[in-house]
C-alpha cells in the first residue's frame, strides 16, 4: 500500500523540464550512426501506430462497393462529403445524437468526479483528522479493483432500484475517481502553501469558502489534468453502457457503433456508416489532445510516480 | 495545524462539519460506484430464488451459501476463460513493457531527434476508444477489406486471423497497439527523474549510452515497469471489448464464455442467472484485487530497497 501514499520526496520537476545536457552525446563519429539507428527503429513503431489510422482515413473516402473491391491503402474515388451526410441521416439522425450523449456523459460524469476527487484529495492532503489514514484506505482500494469487473453487479443493483437505461446509470457510476483523489492528493500538498490558507482563515473565511476561493484555484491546473484523464476513460468506456442500455436514443457513439456493426449482415451499407462513423468518433478526443498536449504529460507524469 | 489544537470547540465543530463536507461528495459517489454493487453482489451471489408451492405465492430469497462460487470453480467454461486471460497476460504483458520499455529508452536516448513529435504520435492510439480500435483492426484482418493478409501472404506468412489458432494473437495486436504507445511514453517521462550528474559520471567513467541505459536508467525506473505491468496484467483479466467484437468474424471459435467478463455477462443478459453472474464478476474482481496487491508490495519494496541504496 505504501506506494499509494504521496511520495515523501518532491517529484523533481527541474530533472524532467531540463533539456538533455549536451554531455551525454557520445563522440561524434558514432553519433550519426546511433542517430539513423533510433531514427529508423522509431519510424517503425510509428509507422505500425499509424498503419490503421491510415487506412481508416483512405476508407472514409470510398463507397460501400470500393470499401471491398479497392486497395485498402490507395484512395478510389472521393465520397467523403456524401459518407458524412448519410451517417448523420442515418436511422433518423441517430448518429449525432449518439456523439452529444457521448460529450454529455463523459463531460458530467468528469465534471462532477473530478469536482469530488479535487475536494477529498485536498482534505487529505491538508487536514489532519481522525480516520484519515482509514478513509483515505478506501481510495486506494477503490484504484485497485477494476471498473469493468463492476459492470454487472452495478447493472444488477441498478435494475434493483428500476435506473438502468437512464442517463444517471451511466453517469454516477464512472464519476466516482478514486486515482483522481491521489493525484489531487499530491497536487494539493504541492501547490497549496499552508500560511495561503492560514491567511484566508484569519480574515475569517470558513473552510469551505477557504477551499473555494484559495484551494480549487490553486489546483487548477492539476484539476484539469483529472478531468482529461476521466473524460477520456469515459469516453473509450464500452462495457458499462452496454450492459446499462437499451433505449437506442440514449447510446454512446462506441455502443450506437457496436450496434450498427452487428447488423451489417441484415443491412451491409451499415459497414460504411460503422466506417465513417468510427473516424468521426475520434475527432473530438484528438481535438482535445492535440489542443492540450503538456496538460497530458504532466498527468503521465504524476502517474508514473505510483 | 497548530491552529487546530488551540481553537476553541464551537470553531472545532464547524471545521468538523466542513471537513465532512468536503469529503462527502467523493465518498457518496464511492458507495455508489464500489460499496453498494460489491455488496448487492454478494448477497445476489449468497441467496437464490426459491419458488413456494407451484409458483403461485411468488418467490422469495433463500440462503444458498457459496454455492455459485463453488459453481464457478468447477464450471469449465469460467476455468477455460480464466486459463485463456491469464495465457493472454502472460503473452501481453511481456511484450508490452519490453517494447515500450525500448521505445522509452529511445525517447530517452540524447541521440533520437524529434523525440516531441514521436511521443504525440505513439500516444494517438490512446485517444481512440477500445471498441473502435477493435473494429478497425478486425476491418484490417479482413481479407476483402484490406490487403493486409495479401501482403503477408505475398512475403510468405499465410495468416487467418479468425482462426481458433491465431484468434488470441490478434487480439493481443490489438491491445499492443492500444497501449504501447501510452506505456512506453509513461515510462520515458519516469526515465526524466534519472538524475543528470549521474548520467554525467556515468558517461565519464566511459559507459556507452546502452551500458547506461542497463545499469543505470532500468533499475531507476523499475517501480515505474511494475505499475505499468499491473496495469497490463488488470487489463488482460478484463479482456472483452475486443472478443466481442471478433465473434463477429470468428464466432465459432470466440465463444459467449471465452473469458470470464463475457461469460459474467452472457449469464447476465441470456440465462438471466443474475446470482451467477454475480459471482464471477466478484471472482474475477477479487482475482484482479490479489494480484494488484501482490505487485503493489513488490513495487514497495523496490522502492524501499532502491532508496536505502541511494542513501
Amino acid at each position: 500500500m505504501t506506494t499509494l501514499n504521496p511520495p515523501a520526496r518532491p517529484p523533481a520537476p527541474s530533472a524532467r523540464a531540463t533539456p538533455p545536457a549536451p554531455g551525454r552525446l557520445r563522440p561524434v563519429r558514432h553519433r550519426s550512426v546511433g542517430r539513423g539507428v533510433n531514427l529508423g527503429l522509431c519510424a517503425v513503431a510509428g509507422l505500425y501506430t499509424l498503419l490503421p489510422l491510415v487506412w481508416l482515413l483512405f476508407a472514409i473516402t470510398k463507397t460501400l462497393p470500393d470499401l471491398y473491391g479497392s486497395n485498402g491503402f490507395a484512395p478510389s474515388g472521393f465520397h467523403l462529403w456524401a459518407n458524412l451526410r448519410d451517417l448523420f441521416k442515418q436511422d433518423g439522425g441517430a448518429y449525432p445524437r449518439w456523439l452529444l450523449n457521448s460529450v454529455l456523459y463523459a463531460g458530467a460524469g468528469a465534471g462532477l468526479g473530478t469536482l469530488a476527487s479535487v475536494m477529498a484529495g485536498y482534505t487529505f492532503a491538508k487536514y489532519s483528522f481522525p480516520g484519515r489514514e482509514k478513509l483515505y484506505g478506501l481510495v486506494v482500494a477503490g484504484v485497485l479493483v477494476p471498473g469493468t469487473a463492476l459492470a454487472v453487479p452495478l447493472y444488477l443493483l441498478f435494475s434493483g432500484v428500476h435506473l438502468t437505461n437512464t442517463v444517471w446509470s451511466v453517469i454516477v457510476p464512472v464519476a466516482a475517481n478514486p486515482f483522481g483523489v491521489y493525484l489531487a492528493r499530491v497536487y494539493a500538498a504541492g501547490s497549496i502553501p499552508d500560511e495561503l490558507l492560514e491567511a484566508a482563515r484569519m480574515d475569517g473565511a470558513g473552510e469551505l469558502r477557504t477551499f473555494f476561493t484559495v484551494g480549487l484555484r490553486l489546483m487548477g491546473p492539476g484539476a484539469l489534468t483529472i478531468f482529461l484523464m476521466q473524460f477520456v476513460s469515459i469516453w473509450n468506456n464500452f462495457f458499462l453502457p452496454l450492459v446499462m442500455l437499451t433505449d437506442s436514443r440514449l447510446f454512446t457513439t462506441s455502443l450506437g457503433l457496436f450496434t450498427w456493426n452487428s447488423s451489417t449482415s441484415q443491412n451491409p451499407d451499415y459497414l460504411r456508416m460503422v466506417v465513417v462513423g468510427s473516424a468521426v468518433s475520434v475527432v473530438p478526443l484528438l481535438i482535445l489532445f492535440l489542443t492540450l498536449q503538456r496538460w497530458w504529460r504532466r498527468g503521465l507524469a504524476e502517474g508514473g510516480l505510483r | 495545524m497548530s491552529a487546530l489544537t488551540a481553537s476553541p470547540p464551537p470553531a472545532r465543530r464547524r471545521r468538523r462539519l466542513h471537513i465532512a463536507l468536503l469529503l462527502a461528495p467523493f465518498y457518496l459517489l464511492f458507495a455508489v460506484a464500489f460499496v453498494a454493487p460489491l455488496g448487492y453482489g454478494l448477497v445476489l451471489s449468497l441467496f437464490r430464488e426459491r419458488f413456494t408451492g407451484l409458483g403461485w405465492n411468488g418467490s422469495h430469497l433463500v440462503f444458498a451459501g457459496f454455492h455459485d462460487y463453488a459453481r464457478a470453480l468447477q464450471d469449465s467454461r469460467f476455468l477455460d476463460g480464466l486459463g485463456r486471460v491469464l495465457l493472454y497476460a502472460v503473452v501481453d504483458v511481456p511484450l508490452m513493457l519490453a517494447i515500450a520499455l525500448v521505445l522509452a529508452l529511445l525517447l530517452d536516448s540524447a541521440l533520437t531527434t524529434a523525440r516531441r513529435f514521436f511521443q504525440a504520435l505513439l500516444l494517438l492510439p490512446h485517444f481512440v476508444p477500445g471498441l473502435i480500435a477493435a473494429l478497425i483492426w478486425v476491418y484490417l484482418y479482413t481479407p476483402g477489406l484490406s490487403p493486409l493478409t495479401s501482403w503477408l501472404n505475398d512475403i510468405g506468412l499465410h495468416i487467418d486471423f479468425f482462426s481458433s489458432g491465431s484468434v488470441l494473437g490478434s487480439i493481443i495486436n490489438i491491445s499492443l497497439w492500444q497501449w504501447i504507445g501510452y506505456n512506453s511514453v509513461l515510462l520515458y517521462v519516469a526515465l526524466q527523474s534519472v538524475s543528470p550528474s549521474v548520467l554525467e559520471a556515468a558517461r565519464l567513467d566511459g559507459a556507452g549510452e546502452i551500458r547506461t541505459a542497463l545499469s543505470i536508467k532500468v533499475p531507476h525506473i523499475r517501480p515505474a515497469l511494475v505499475v505499468s505491468g499491473l496495469f497490463t496484467v488488470i487489463g488482460s483479466l478484463q479482456l472483452f471489448t475486443e472478443p466481442k467484437i471478433l465473434q463477429g468474424s470468428a464466432g465459432s471459435t470466440v465463444t459467449a464464455s471465452w473469458t470470464p467478463n463475457l461469460l459474467a455477462f452472457s449469464e447476465a443478459f441470456n440465462s438471466n442467472d443474475y446470482s451467477y453472474a454475480a459471482a464471477i464478476s466478484l471472482l474475477l474482481a477479487a482475482v484482479a484485487g490479489v494480484l494488484s496487491l501482490l505487485a503493489m508490495k513488490l513495487v514497495g519494496r523496490v522502492d524501499r530497497s532502491s532508496q536505502e541504496a541511494d542513501s
